[in-house]
């Protein structure tokens, strides 16, 4: 199944309703599906394998998703806050592509001939202006990728998580109910596109039928502003926008009597602020999600009846529940388990591993999933008796040395430039001083590494603070049976020897 | 007829239009209101009538299965006629609605 037949069976079905944009101007949901068209029919005249995104949010996104899924080329949005060396490293990663960018973003990109070059407000004038268009036929398209999105690379490289077709029409369709929103609603989105979340929101309101306007860029103010002026039903905020949002609230007076339901995620939600919310917008149906780029977004929630209960509740076990990410969806498996790979007891913390449909946990030209369909989240959590979900925050990859964090794979990439490593981990052990701090365990080929050359190779190639403060030589270093390296083994083990001096 | 997921049909009976979701393990006719479905763009629109006996209806958003062979169709606009698999009639497929979480 193909992104695009959402869309097409809505547009089928609710013809005149708003799609995009404002109740009074916007695009129609068979507008939307007929410009969408014309969008393909040119993008596969360019010959390129990919089409490239940077901007701001707007109602090109969602028609260049729907016509990048209709010409079968994946859809690649780009991070603009990134710095410009690194945005230009991903802008060659997707050649050959087409690549639409904004007027003002069209300077921070560095030549490249297999990157066509499309100015935003050409684009618009040429695609989103004027009378509807007709819908252009096109053939069925075979390319099953329907997005990549490059991880943040808080661990190294940037990735670029694979999508495939397949996984973001099960996710809407096991989790949404096709045309199940009333006219009424319209949902604000404000998260940027090469999020999950900018995808999801795309994808879950067009099959349901929900009117989307986009804030460019998420201001609280904007927000506030935007929900009150277009009625706005739904939205999905991550944890640091909703604090400022209630802080505009209480400011202006504004009670949004049209908001439904707010959904948050994408980072651990302070108990105070969702306190506060509840108190601030009694009316308003509260959610807590959360997923990961590579399960087509969300896994689990905590919906608004759970968070009434937990509030209310004397019981300590069920008032904890508001801190929790809610159940697994009916749709997705969800274990716990150990280092060993066996399942971990409720209550007791493990990696949180997933199965299901949606679940992609792909990257290009790497798989990470499992044979058996499970994938290794590298989120610690932990399960209650009830079958509520805790997320302890992302395995213990990073190092945090003095409020610095490390990623340990830049620091093992310079180490493996030496011929004499054969294998290393770089971790960060407890210490009084830094809080962590850095540490290597490595393999050598000779049995006599030269740790004051792989030192200095460090410091020339990255900071003195990511200098390993002391080397472990190891025989060789502990992996489980699918090849994953226990670092938590490891780290345990060091952290005796390392602090006891 | 192949029941790819994905594929769209119509009834030739009534308004109904249905999405194949999940394939069935077996070859067979989906059929609504008693006659066999027609594919999406076939140019003939409906005709005849609706038998009686599978006269319930198609809801726009609800789920139909047929537990034996595993096939389960979406209901993307909504007519008189109900459908049905090799004759066994399809099963509304309850559940509860999530909320919006994207």
């Amino acid at each position: 199944m193909r992104t695009p037949l959402l869309l097409d069976i809505a547009a089928d079905a609710a013809v005149d309703r708003i799609a995009l944009g404002r109740r009074a101007d916007g695009l129609s949901f068979d507008e939307y599906r007929a410009r969408a068209s014309q969008i393909a029919t040119w993008l596969k005249s360019r010959g390129k394998a990919n089409t490239a995104f940077l901007g701001m949010n707007g109602d090109a996104i969602p028609l260049l998703l729907f016509a990048s899924g209709m010409a079968g080329m994946p859809f690649v949005p780009l991070n603009y806050r990134l710095a410009d060396a690194d945005l230009n490293k991903l802008v060659a990663r997707t050649a050959p592509a087409v690549l639409i960018a904004d007027d003002d973003m069209l300077g921070r990109i560095a030549p490249n001939d297999g990157v066509e070059i499309v100015a935003r407000s050409d684009f618009e004038v040429e695609f989103m202006m004027g009378a509807a268009p007709r819908k252009a036929e096109l053939d069925e398209a075979e390319n099953d990728i329907a997005v990549l999105l490059f991880t943040s690379g808080t661990t190294g490289e940037p990735k670029a998580a694979v999508l495939r077709h397949a996984h973001l029409t099960s996710y809407v369709m096991s989790s949404v109910e096709f045309l199940g929103a009333d006219e009424e609603e319209a949902a604000l989105v404000s998260v940027p596109s090469y999020h999950i979340a900018g995808v999801s929101a795309i994808l879950s309101s067009a099959y349901g039928g929900r009117r989307i306007v986009y804030l460019p860029a998420f201001t609280a103010e904007q927000w506030v502003a935007t929900a009150a002026a277009e009625a706005i039903t739904h939205a999905m905020v991550v944890p640091t926008m909703l604090d400022r949002i209630l802080d505009v609230l209480a400011e202006t007076g504004e009670t949004l009597p049209a908001l439904r339901a707010l959904s948050y995620g994408g980072g651990k939600m302070p108990e105070p602020v969702i306190a506060r919310a509840l108190a601030m917008l009694p009316h308003v149906a509260f959610v807590n999600a959360y997923g990961l780029t590579e399960t087509s977004s969300t896994i689990a929630l905590l919906g608004a009846e759970d968070h009434r209960t937990a509030f209310a509740s004397d019981d300590p076990q069920v008032r904890r529940r508001i801190a929790s990410v809610g159940q697994p969806l009916p749709s997705v498996e969800l274990e716990i388990r150990r280092d060993d790979g066996s399942c971990c007891a409720p209550g007791e913390h493990g990696e949180i591993h997933v199965r299901g449909e949606q679940v992609s946990g792909e990257y290009l030209h790497k798989k990470a999933i499992a044979d058996d369909g499970w994938f290794a989240t590298n989120d610690a959590g932990w399960l209650d008796e009830g079958g509520y979900l805790f997320v302890d925050g992302r395995l213990d990859d990073i190092i945090v040395r003095g409020g610095e964090n490390i990623s340990p794979g830049e620091i093992e990439d310079v180490l493996r430039e030496f011929d004499d490593i054969a294998d290393c981990a770089v971790l960060g052990i407890p210490c009084e001083k830094w809080g962590e701090k850095v540490v290597a365990a490595i393999v050598s080929r000779s049995g006599y590494p030269d740790t004051d050359a792989m030192a200095a190779a460090i410091r020339a190639k990255l900071r003195s603070t990511k200098t390993p403060e002391q080397w472990f030589i190891r025989s060789e270093l502990p992996y489980n049976e699918t090849g994953k390296l226990l670092r938590r083994v490891l780290k345990a083990e060091l952290a005796e020897t390392a602090c006891a001096d | 007829m192949e029941l790819k997921p994905g594929s769209r049909w119509k009834s030739a009976v009534c308004d109904a239009q249905i999405v194949v979701v999940r394939p069935p393990n077996s070859p067979g006719e989906l059929q609504c209101g008693g006659s066999v479905v027609l594919a999406i763009d076939a140019a003939a629109g409906p005709t005849g009538n609706v038998d009686a006996a599978f006269s319930d209806g198609v809801v726009i958003g609800k789920r139909y299965v047929d537990e034996e062979s595993g096939l389960e169709v979406l209901g993307a606009k909504a007519g008189k006629g109900s459908l049905a698999f090799g004759g066994r009639p399809l099963a509304v497929k309850g559940a509860k609605p999530l909320p919006a979480s994207d």
